[in-house]
């Protein structure tokens, strides 16, 4: 029997809902790692696994990442912080803003993105890290900039073809693409407007918000700006604005189809100065045919009076077909679509500030029926 | 040799083996509070990486204190620390979340 499982990250803990395949109502458990922010969640599922790492960040203790192989009963907390910069780079990790699995065919690999915006690699299924030297040592680097939540690098794209093209996002920096596994990489933001600067197409700087891509179009990259809708179709050598029709082309959460690579989700923002709905009107956007236009969906969603904005990843999509599509508020509201996006219910209200949302489907046998216990022979 | 005595507090025990005191002899003599910690950091490592940051510093929203008074205004590292001190581990009010 499928289940789908809800990884929701929050400013103050981690929760996970679960609900048949129907995706009609949903249980939800939690606080995990109460009291800590949790910007970036992952499912792995590679070998076997069923892994979720948390990156959980205290305010005051620092931040680190933390497994679960058991949906939360355990944590393995690790004594020593396991994501570290060398001593010699005179950086210190505030936040972990993205975990990625590597490619099925490596299933030790991990990759986390973090500020300061840097990337860090585990080749031993994530007992240690190393920081990527190549995007360390950029020479671009002194001249990234932090944005409202950090200089983070919050975005890690692979190419399931080929493991050594990868891109990545920083805010602000822009996109950067390695082609050697992270030996080199270049700025691939040729097109991408930088509202905030004299020059509004510089060759790095932007404030790229959220990069996707479907795994069976590698290299088309879609990409929510800070100002800005845009697609590439050649692995971001260039960008096209597809912002057609759109309330406003500022926001964070973007998202992609699982089947269906033309179709695309936002969530519009008024503006970066007013960081609302707009018009008090809670609405997703879809585009079916690669960004030519988009639709808003309303279903089920407050249509007066609401103000909720949805972070970068705090929307996702699971696997199922129809596709379920979840995101997450600022003010704590989790809502699910069973049928990719056309209707929506609230999944579950008051939670913290929610952060990040992915979704797992899961095999899930029914536990073998429990006997019942038998008082003990011996006393 | 000069004995310390560091206070845990309630979110680091973990990482400390569950001891809410650590009693430690600190070698260099007369030590510095960064002398004193550097021996904590031995005996617990993993309080160490709660405590500073991977640069050595003590994070913003921590306070250590030797005796009463916060290293932020004794010297930092460099306090000097007499034979039997008392050096506490606070979280900083500063640091909560709402």
């Amino acid at each position: 029997m499928k289940t789908v499982r809800l990884l929701v990250g929050t400013t103050k803990g981690v929760f996970f809902l679960r609900a048949p395949a129907a995706r009609a109502a949903w249980q939800v458990e939690g606080p995990h790692l109460p009291g800590r922010a949790i910007y970036s969640l992952a499912h792995d599922g590679r070998g076997g696994r069923q892994r979720v790492w948390a990156g959980a960040a205290s305010m005051h203790w620092g931040a680190v990442l933390v497994p679960t192989d058991d949906w939360g009963r355990t944590w393995d907390e690790p004594q020593e912080a396991n994501v570290k910069f060398p001593a010699d780079t005179g950086l210190a990790l505030k936040q972990i803003w993205q975990i990625a699995p590597g490619l099925d065919e490596e299933p030790d690999t991990l990759f986390c993105g973090v500020d300061p915006a840097a990337l860090f690699r585990s080749t031993d299924a994530g007992k240690s890290w190393e920081v990527v030297r190549g995007l360390l040592d950029h020479p671009h680097r002194e001249r990234w900039q932090p944005g409202g939540g950090g200089m983070c690098l919050h975005t890690i794209v692979r190419d399931p073809a080929n493991a050594d093209r990868m891109w990545i996002a920083i805010s602000s920096g822009g996109v950067y693409r390695t082609s050697d596994g992270g030996r080199t990489w270049t700025a691939r933001n040729a097109g991408i407007r930088a509202e905030f600067m004299p020059e509004k197409y510089p060759e790095f700087g932007q404030c790229v918000h959220k990069v996707v891509q479907h795994p069976s179009r590698p290299g088309r990259l879609f990409a929510q700006n800070h100002w800005g809708l845009y697609r590439s179709d050649d692995a971001g050598d260039s960008w096209q604005d597809i912002a057609h029709g759109v309330p406003s082309d500022f926001g964070f959460a973007m998202t992609i189809h699982p089947h269906e690579p033309d179709t695309v989700y936002i969530i519009p923002i008024q503006s970066d100065m007013v960081r609302v709905a707009p018009d008090g009107k809670l609405r997703v956007y879809r585009t079916r045919n690669g960004g030519r236009s988009w639709e808003a969906l309303t279903r089920g969603l407050p249509q007066r009076r609401a103000y909720d904005i949805v972070l970068r990843d705090a929307m996702t999509t699971d696997s199922l077909e129809p596709a379920g599509v979840y995101f997450g508020t600022r003010n704590g509201k989790l809502y699910a679509s069973n049928d990719s996006g056309s209707s929506w219910r609230l999944a579950v209200d008051g939670l913290p500030s929610i952060t990040c949302v992915r979704a797992v489907v899961a095999d899930d046998r029914k536990p073998a029926r429990r006997t019942k216990a038998r008082p003990s022979a011996r006393r | 040799m000069t004995r310390v005595v560091f206070l845990i507090p309630t979110p680091l025990r973990p990482y400390a083996a569950g001891r809410s005191r650590i009693e430690i002899d600190v070698a260099k003599d007369p030590p510095a509070l960064g002398d004193a910690l550097e021996a904590l950091w031995e005996a617990a490592p993993g309080v160490r990486d709660r405590v500073v940051t991977e640069q050595g510093e003590v994070r913003q929203h921590v306070n250590v204190f030797v005796g009463t008074e916060s290293c932020r205004w004794s010297g930092g590292l460099a306090t000097p620390i007499a034979d039997g001190a008392e050096i506490a581990i606070f979280p900083a009010i500063s640091g909560g979340v709402c």
